[in-house]
């Protein structure tokens, strides 16, 4: 057997407050692809990021290849350098720079002194070519989608990697069709020799793609096992260390609008010029809505032109039959709430303290010359981290310093604290464990059972047929369906999306 | 101990520091020019007013940190810094003493002899100027997504010369004996002093006071630093992230007029060439001493405050060691780079690194030296 790529041993991390990893061996051979699995907080990432060099840790040894001197990385170039890559979950690149920039940024081919443009664009065209994405390597990256994006980074990292690729949660913004160009490109990869580790939520994938997994728990080693040994519903229980019926049902059907029904919210052939065209949308108090639809659908459009974040051009909106200016500000007082889809982009005061981050919004609502009691912060930030199990060190944590996961509870609980008529969530459960996914997806439907409207959108039809009692479905950015009661299934939802282009699928 | 290190970690633990090691060289100047520490604590009380190095650095300090209290609130909520403050001085000082001496100045030799409009309207003009100067940055960064610094430039450039013209090119004079209270000390008829400290400290911790009060008694203090980190999901909470920079930047101009009327009565005129001259700089400065980012976001008002005194205070030691108006600027710019060397957070990991290698080679130079 040939020596393993990396021995991590005995990793020790310590956070304030908190142990994020507490003696934790890992193990990657060449030519495999290994699964990194666990739940929020329980030290994935961290562990990545002592291997990179972003963290540093305490205690334990590195060990690369096949010698016995421990090695540290003081800095992810410098793990680059030792041939170890890394995609992050969120993307980490220059919006503003163009495709071929962003791949060489840092490491520019140079003649003398002078960057050789020429060759970094015929590079560049050739990197996403090898990908299989065909685009323009002269345009802005923000061009793109976060997909695009997302696959750029993956480029670079590829291009950068001789031995070690990292790739955490690379799927988790991409569609069908570019997880199935990613996994056919990590392969190849391993097919070459290189060492992949993989973190994701998505089990299938994992069971798709994965040679060994290796599970953490709590940031503790819950164990290393062969992929063939190890069936799903024992994966699951090593990550929650408890036996879990997750596909347990807990859809509720919304109480059926009547045609006396005031819906909550009511859109009337409202659009966006250049974004989304012209839908009608009713929804009716305590039902959760689903919208179906593939990455850059016109989902997450809908959601915001109906929240007032983007100003819609043509149509009108109602709140409870009241018609309503457009605006985030005006959207929070009539009782809606908008939890985004990038949670670092637009949902995290990073700087701020969870409670602050918590009572923002209702804040806002109260207004900022009725500043809430701190002791009455205390008691809403503090109900809502019980109430969404958010495992903080204290309420005064700044969020920053939180686990992805919990960031989004954070942000979840935001809302919840405004006491909202109409809930909108645009990708709640992206990047967040089974266990907190089946929590919200269930909260979802509490809330609508307590007279809330919700508007739940997620790329995962299962779980919308899960929590939803009616789904819409968007395609190229316009609403094409809409189904419910009987008429909801995977395939009934999956043939709205896929409409008139089944040739394609 | 645990008590110690939670002391070194409070976020105006370095600030207070800096003020006290600069405080410490004033101490060692005064030692070494007179032979003890004393003259340099020395408060006497002559003709009713308190006298003595520490009074003045409190009090020269004034026009600082009003600036330095409206300059965070800048920095916190747009993550810029307002580089027309000093102008903006200069153009309210100038403003006020034009309509304090409405169509007689020229007459009478650029000298105000009596107050045409009421005293207060003078003040309450000079104020208004400075918030609308404020209102026109505040409107080009939050508006029209300008620059800070490049917006701010317009009135940098554009603010003292309209403040020439307003003076008419001249040094204006007031020769009213009320004007001069504010800059210095209050007076009965007779020139005696009513009030033993200097009126500027009183307006300078009136400022700090009744802005702390707001930012800890409603959410804007919250709000704007908010909008300072996540302009994005501030709007999504429904904040008007354009009107909260819109009001910082009127309330750093009101800052900067209320400055300016504090320049120009300590001099009882305004010198439109000269008055808060470089000082947007030294504003600048104070906040980031007072260990605020000048990326924006979190703040701490009361470390912008410590930041403004510890720059008089360094003033007044370089002025106390001779050193002239002119070659200021170069000793304050090593004091400074010391002053924030000390206060980089990449400054400890880089030291204990060195004290590594420093062991290393202390260790290696024993064992080559021990009994071999």
């Amino acid at each position: 057997m040939p020596d393993p790529l990396i021995r991590m041993r005995g990793i020790t991390k310590r956070f304030p407050g908190v142990i994020a990893l507490d003696g934790v061996d890992f193990t990657l051979q060449p030519g495999e692809v290994h699964a990194l699995m666990g739940e929020n907080g329980a030290g994935k990432s961290t562990l990545v990021k002592v291997l990179t060099g972003a963290e540093a840790f305490e205690e334990g040894k590195i060990f690369l290849g096949g010698s016995d001197t421990p090695i540290v990385n003081h800095s992810p170039q410098e793990a680059q350098t030792r041939g170890i890559s890394t995609v992050y979950q969120e993307v980490n690149l220059c919006p503003n720079l163009s495709v071929a920039e962003n791949l060489f940024v840092g490491r520019q081919p140079r003649r003398l002194a002078f960057v050789r443009w020429g060759e970094i664009r015929r590079r560049a065209r050739s990197i996403m070519a090898d990908i299989g994405v065909g685009i323009d390597v002269e345009k802005p990256l923000e061009s793109y989608s976060i997909a695009v994006q997302q696959m750029v980074a993956i480029g670079r990292a590829i291009d950068m990697a001789a031995q070690v690729l990292i790739l955490d949660e690379p799927t988790s913004s991409l569609n069908e069709s570019e997880v199935r160009t990613l996994f056919e490109l990590v392969r190849r990869l391993k097919g070459q020799g290189l060492g992949i580790v993989f973190i994701t939520h998505f089990l299938e994938q994992v069971y798709e793609v994965c040679d060994r997994i290796t599970v953490l728990r709590n940031g503790r080693l819950a164990g290393e096992y062969a992929i063939e040994t190890l069936p799903r519903k024992d994966l699951v229980a090593a990550m929650l260390g408890r036996a879990f019926d997750d596909l347990a049902e807990i859809r509720v059907a919304g109480a059926a609008p009547t045609a006396t029904t005031v819906p909550t919210v009511s859109a009337r052939g409202l659009g966006v010029h250049g974004g989304v065209k012209p839908f009608d949308l009713n929804i009716y108090p305590g039902e959760v809505y689903g919208l179906a639809g593939l990455l850059g659908s016109g989902r997450t459009e809908v959601a915001r032109a109906v929240y007032g974040a983007d100003s819609h051009d043509t149509g009108t909106l109602a709140v409870k039959g009241k018609p309503i200016a457009c605006s985030p500000r005006d959207s929070l007082k009539a009782g809606l709430a908008f939890c985004p889809e990038s949670r670092k982009d637009e949902g995290c005061v990073a700087e701020l303290t969870v409670r602050e981050n918590i009572v923002l919004a209702e804040q806002t609502k109260r207004g900022a010359f009725r500043l809430i009691p701190r002791d009455e912060q205390e008691a809403i930030a503090g109900k809502y981290a019980d109430l969404l199990q958010i495992k903080t060190a204290s309420l005064e944590t700044p969020i920053k310093q939180l686990s992805g996961g919990n960031q989004q509870k954070v942000i979840l609980a935001r809302w919840l604290a405004t006491q909202p008529d109409f809930l909108i969530l645009d990708e709640p459960t992206r990047g967040i464990d089974i266990g907190t996914k089946t929590e919200i997806q269930k909260l979802c439907v509490q809330l609508a059972a307590a007279g809330m409207s919700v508007l739940f959108i997620s790329s995962e039809i299962d779980e919308m047929l899960r929590t939803c009692g009616r789904i819409g479905v968007m395609r190229d950015l316009a609403k094409v369906g809409e189904l419910s009661g009987d008429e909801l299934s995977s395939s009934a939802v999956m043939a709205q999306i896929a409409g008139g282009r089944h040739d394609e699928a | 101990m645990t008590r110690l290190r939670a002391l070194t970690r409070h976020r105006l633990f370095f600030p207070l520091v800096c003020l006290l090691l600069v405080l410490l060289l004033n101490v060692v100047v005064t030692v070494a020019t007179t032979g003890s520490p004393g003259p340099f604590f020395q408060i006497s009380l002559t003709n009713g007013a308190l006298n003595g190095p520490l009074v003045t650095i409190l009090n020269r300090s004034s026009e600082l940190v009003i600036l330095a209290v409206g300059m965070t609130i800048v920095v916190s909520c747009s993550a810029g810094t307002d580089i027309s403050v000093g102008a903006v001085m200069a153009l309210s000082g100038a403003v006020s003493i034009w309509l304090l001496g409405f169509g007689e100045l020229k007459d009478n030799g650029y000298h105000v002899e009596s107050y045409v409009v009421p005293y207060a309207v003078g003040l309450l003009a000079a104020v208004a100027v400075g918030a609308l100067c404020g209102a026109w940055n505040g409107f080009l960064v939050s508006k029209l997504k300008i620059q800070p610094m490049v917006a701010t430039l317009v009135l940098y450039t554009g603010g003292r010369g309209i403040a020439k013209v307003v003076a008419d090119g001249q040094i204006d004079k007031v020769d009213v004996a009320s004007y001069k209270w504010l800059g210095n000390f209050i007076q009965d008829a007779d020139g005696h002093n009513l009030m033993p400290i200097p009126t500027a400290i009183f307006i300078a911790a009136a400022v700090v006071a009744v802005t702390a009060v707001v930012l800890r008694r409603t959410a804007l203090g919250m709000n704007i630093q908010a909008v300072g980190i996540n302009n994005k999901a501030s709007r999504l909470v429904g904040l008007r992230s354009n009107r909260i920079v819109l009001v910082a930047y009127i309330f750093c101009g009101a800052c900067a007029a209320i400055a300016g009327i504090i320049a120009t009565s300590r001099i009882g005129g305004i010198d439109a060439n000269n008055c808060g001259k470089m000082l947007e700089l030294d504003a600048i400065l104070a906040v980031a001493l007072g260990g605020n980012s000048l990326a924006g976001g979190k703040f701490s008002l009361s470390g912008s405050v410590i930041g403004a005194v510890t720059i008089q205070a360094l003033t007044t030691v370089l002025y106390s060691i001779n050193v002239s108006a002119d070659q200021l600027p170069l000793f304050k710019a090593i004091a400074v780079i010391v002053i924030v060397v000390l206060q980089s957070p990449d400054l400890k990991p880089l030291l204990q690194r060195a004290g590594g290698v420093f062991r290393r080679l202390a260790l290696s130079a024993k064992r080559a030296g021990g009994p071999a």
